[in-house]
């Protein structure tokens, strides 16, 4: 399922001497299957466009697309149930917001909410809790017995048991150790190929966004600044400063590596795997040359 | 140098009447010098939040002792022994109760009794080593979370601690936001000497400590300068950390069979590496 944002602006507290405007005339398609990454720096927007994605926040002007639902802006909107079903939103740190007795009630919560049968929703509970790498028998414990780590995966599953088309990531791997940050990030990488889930990562992480994301938008005091690839946005070291953001580390090395040379690679790296074969290659080429 | 902090042989469990449950903290030992920035590095659950609610005195061992400035800590010396130590936790918005930067800043020598006199100049002194002075009178939630984290260390700066322990402080901030802390904290430690102990899973605040203790399940695993630690190589990452940047790839570009001399813990030295022993031809 794909989600469209014409020219949405957004205020909070609109017509009110608090009225603090969030958003301007952002456009932003993110088509079916993609992995598309959200980045900006802390207050440009990024969580105010999230809670559009599936109408938490509705717009003050402009229009947002959700596939074959249109929220426009200053019109009342029933029944929003099938859009929440269909985007699944996971919030960051959403172990806060586990409740129930049993991690198998808190799967199957959300489900059952949209009218899936317990019946079905436990047998998606059961297969949920193997895909997110825990075992069968922690369905039966309490979710506030659980590791952090743990507790993180359950609420994940919960969000994938109502089965939704598209998952939207808000800083997902917070507070996570370094290697329950790569298993999350492989997990929904996973996800997003196996299950054509549409994916967007709101994050801060330039590293996760050159690895993962087919393509990036920016965000910058409310605007929509910059949209491209990848190589597109990370060969634009100039304009990521004036966004106060930064380049991968992996780019950033490779411009060191360059300086040092006095010549360029030839293309842009964006994982550190990627960089060592383009070295590796480059020295092999030379050698042979010779 | 004086003795700031030790742990003999701490244990302590969540649930001490089951035997068969994993003890958080088990049999930990080390101790901190006056000056010192010692970081505590491990994976989720590896016991690195227990033990800085025990040095807090938020919990307190079923075996070992907890010693604050040679004092084993008690349920009588608690408060005394908290007025020396400066906690900075996590999550930004969690810790704020003043109205404006300032009266968040006061707040700890308000509860402490200090005269309102002497609580105006520490407030200021301690918001000029954070770099938040030209914030006095802003909101604490219009901020960014770097500069909610400084007013957080001023906050603890404030009551003028002999030791100042950061919690995650910088895993929920952006890059940005992590810098800011990162280099408030050295420029303090580099004017004042503070004592710092910091809990993370950040390799560049790791890399910046004096010594790292390396937490698994509850164990102290190792203990050692960070050359030493990140020596340890494939076990970190068997145990849930990672390696610095320049290590990883150093190991990436050997397994490509590309010569290198070193490990390279720095990029700096990767960058030289690769120049002396590949391109310089």
């Amino acid at each position: 399922m794909d989600i469209e944002l014409q020219k949405v602006s957004f205020a909070y507290a609109p017509g009110t001497p608090f009225e603090k405007r969030a958003l301007f005339d952002v456009d932003l398609a993110i088509p079916s299957d993609s992995y598309q990454a959200i980045i900006g720096h802390t207050g440009s927007g990024k969580s105010t466009i999230l809670q559009h994605l599936n109408a938490l926040l509705k717009p003050t002007e402009g229009s947002v697309r959700i596939g074959d639902r249109t929220i426009h802006a200053g019109k009342k909107e029933n029944d929003l149930r099938p859009v929440r079903q269909k985007v699944g939103i996971v919030f960051q740190f959403p172990e806060h917001q586990l409740f129930e007795e049993t991690v198998l009630k808190d799967i199957i919560f959300g489900p059952m909410n949209f009218g899936v049968s317990e019946e079905e929703a436990i047998n998606r509970a059961h297969t949920l809790i193997k895909l997110v790498g825990l075992p069968e028998s922690v369905l039966e414990k309490s979710p506030f017995d659980l590791s952090g780590g743990q507790m993180r995966r359950v609420a994940i599953a919960g969000v994938l048991a109502m089965e939704p088309e598209v998952i939207v990531l808000d800083e997902p791997t917070a507070g996570l150790d370094p290697r329950g940050r790569t298993e999350i990030m492989e997990l929904f990488y996973r996800l997003h190929r196996e299950r054509h889930l549409t994916t967007i990562l709101v994050t801060h992480s330039m590293e996760d966004a050159a690895r993962y994301a087919d393509r990036i938008a920016i965000m910058h005091e409310g605007h929509c600044v910059l949209t491209g690839t990848p190589e597109e946005i990370f060969s634009n070291a100039e304009e990521l400063v004036n966004y106060r953001l930064e380049l991968p580390h992996v780019v950033r090395f490779q411009h060191q590596l360059e300086q040092k040379m006095g010549r360029k690679l030839p293309k842009l790296c964006l994982t550190e795997e990627e960089l060592a074969k383009t070295i590796a290659q480059l020295l092999r080429e030379e050698r042979d040359g010779q | 140098m004086h003795e700031i902090l030790s742990l003999n042989h701490v244990t302590f469990t969540y649930a001490p009447e089951e035997p068969t449950v994993k003890k958080a903290v088990e049999d930990v030992s080390f101790h901190v010098e006056e000056g010192e920035w010692i970081a505590i590095v491990g994976h989720n659950g590896s016991g690195k939040s227990t033990i800085a609610r025990l040095i807090s005195g938020l919990l307190f061992p079923q075996s070992g002792t907890v010693n604050v400035l040679g004092q084993t800590l008690s349920e009588e010396n608690l408060w005394e022994s908290r007025s020396q130590i400066g906690m900075v936790f996590q999550n930004p918005d969690n810790q704020f109760v003043g109205a404006t930067v300032q009266d968040d800043v006061a707040f700890a020598l308000e509860n402490n009794g200090v005269p309102y006199e002497d609580m105006v100049e520490r407030v200021h002194e301690a918001l000029k080593q954070v770099k938040m002075d030209d914030f006095l009178n802003h909101e604490p939630q219009h901020l960014s979370g770097g500069q909610k984290q400084r007013v957080a260390i001023a906050g603890a700066l404030a009551l003028r601690p002999r030791l100042l322990i950061l919690d995650e402080a910088t895993s929920m901030l952006d890059p940005q936001g992590r810098q800011e802390v990162l280099s408030v904290v050295r420029d303090l430690r580099e004017k004042t000497g503070l004592t710092v102990l910091s809990i993370t899973h950040d390799l560049e605040e790791a890399v910046m400590a004096d010594r790292l203790l390396f937490m698994n399940g509850g164990k102290k695993y190792a203990e050692g300068t960070p050359s030493e630690i990140f020596a340890l190589g494939d076990q970190l990452i068997e145990l849930g950390l990672d390696l610095p940047f320049a290590m990883k790839l150093t190991k990436l570009l050997q397994a490509e069979s590309v010569q290198l001399q070193g490990e390279n813990m720095t990029e700096e030295q990767l960058v030289n590496d690769l120049w002396t022993s590949n391109f310089k031809k």
